[in-house]
């Protein structure tokens, strides 16, 4: 057992980025409440892309290290990266969660509706789905190698399905506002804007790594627990 | 004939040999499919909803169901009397031993698809017209994607808790995009509309086919290996 780096201090460095990333959060509303314009045409509604394009990026964030740790775990077959893993898909669900609650509040005042089936909506969701699929199957899955086996599968065939989600936005006919920022042209907002989303950007991939750390350490602490009473 | 092809052929003549002789996974995916035709009839108000419109959505939502009943069987028939160790100690490649397994769902699906198209036929009142061998050709392009991802997935699924469960809530997500492709070539067949509208869908079913075809395919010794 001692040769296992101590559990409780990841999860005290993971609460420790937390609480940075939550200190910023605080940050972030203040500089989008009173630091950005208010939006010529779409008024207040606008603020929320401070939150759902950063939340976006987190869980886009989140899903593609599913599935390079995934892929890296059939290669290397090291159970760090399937913890890895297993605690991004987790923390990816939230944000996940966070921008299709945040979109929705948006759209109901900009597009008149809570909800459409526009392609980027409809696949992000499927997408989110297959991440609730995964979680299940991993909790329904006894031994802990398959376990790690088949999630890595499932974590590399749902990266590969991202790319399809990509294409059908574009043969789709869509109502989600186009790139503003990452795009072939300059980015087309004022200057604060862009600083404001640059900033929630950061603060909300520094959650994204503190989540994941206290995660991380709170399934080696599991696992030490496991070990000790088999050892009994 | 190279060896793997020949493995793969006689693994998915097994299946089929064994399936033939009883029977009794096709006849109830039939009549499931059958029975979920018509509950669909009677989903829709006749009096605001023709049939035609909903038809294109109808047809794919009962081949996804139907391919669900009949992936479920693909491997529990292995875990009996743990067949599956048994094949996995012969020496066959992962790969022949996947391509066997894809085969065999392949007809079996396809079966089901084609006694189900002409019951569509008649209880939706649809055409076909000279739309059939390009309906064909889509069923084929689309059901050879999700059957090849629904093949590894009912590999995993048996070997979990509530395997009836989940291979439905790994597979629906990955049904999405060739089931979005197939419904709209779908609609643009029965309604005669020229190939160019279609050949961006049809693109995007080939190239999903090519991709998980080959991925799933690599991963399944990940899957059946310790």
């Amino acid at each position: 057992m001692t040769d296992f780096p101590p559990a409780a201090k990841v999860v005290k460095r993971g609460l420790a980025i937390s609480t940075l990333g939550l200190i910023g959060l605080a940050g972030v509303f203040v500089l989008a409440l009173g630091f950005t314009p208010v939006e010529a045409r779409q008024g207040l509604a606008q603020k929320i892309f401070y939150l759902h394009v950063p939340s976006a990026w987190s869980a886009l964030l989140a899903f593609s290290l599913v599935g390079i740790t995934s892929a890296l775990y059939l290669w290397l077959k090291d159970p760090r990266l399937d913890r890895f893993a297993a605690a991004s898909a987790e923390v990816g669900v939230v944000f996940a969660a966070v921008m299709l609650t945040t979109g929705p509040i948006w759209a109901k005042p900009i597009w008149g509706t809570w909800w459409t089936w526009d392609a980027r909506l409809t696949l992000t969701l499927f997408v989110f789905f297959l991440f609730l699929g995964y979680l299940a199957l991993r909790a329904a899955v006894h031994d802990a190698a398959e376990r790690a086996r088949f999630s890595a599968v499932v974590g590399i065939l749902g990266m590969l399905l991202v790319p399809f989600v990509h294409l059908s936005v574009y043969l789709f006919r869509t109502l989600h506002p186009q790139p503003i920022v990452l795009k072939p042209s300059a980015p087309s907002l004022p200057t604060s804007m862009l600083t404001t989303l640059l900033v929630s950007t950061v603060v909300f991939t520094l959650l994204y790594v503190g989540f994941v750390t206290t995660r991380y350490g709170l399934t080696l602490a599991d696992e030490v627990r496991e070990d000790a009473r088999n050892a009994d | 004939m190279p060896d793997s092809i020949r493995l793969a052929l006689a693994i998915a003549g097994k299946d089929i040999r064994a399936e033939l002789r009883s029977r009794t996974a096709l006849q109830s995916a039939l009549v499931f499919a059958a029975l979920v035709l018509v509950v669909f009839n009677f989903a829709r108000d006749p009096t605001s909803l023709a049939a035609v419109d909903l038809a294109p959505s109808v047809l794919w939502v009962t081949f996804a169901l139907a391919a669900m009943v009949a992936l479920n069987r693909a491997f529990t028939v292995e875990r009996e009397n743990s067949a599956l160790d048994a094949l996995l100690l012969a020496p066959v490649p992962r790969e022949a031993l996947f391509a066997g397994k894809l085969l065999a769902n392949l007809a079996f699906v396809g079966t089901v698809e084609l006694v189900t198209l002409p019951l569509f036929v008649l209880f939706f009142n649809v055409s076909l017209g000279h739309a059939l061998p390009g309906l064909i050709g889509v069923s084929v392009l689309a059901t050879i994607g999700f059957v090849a991802v629904g093949t590894i997935f009912s590999a995993m699924a048996v070997r979990t808790r509530f395997a009836e469960l989940m291979l439905p809530v790994l597979l629906l997500p990955f049904m999405v995009p060739p089931l979005i492709a197939a419904v709209q070539v779908t609609s643009r067949l029965l309604s005669n509309r020229p190939l160019s509208e279609m050949w961006g869908w049809l693109r995007l079913l080939a190239l999903y086919d090519v991709v998980f075809v080959t991925l799933c395919m690599m991963a399944f010794t990940a899957v059946v290996d310790e």
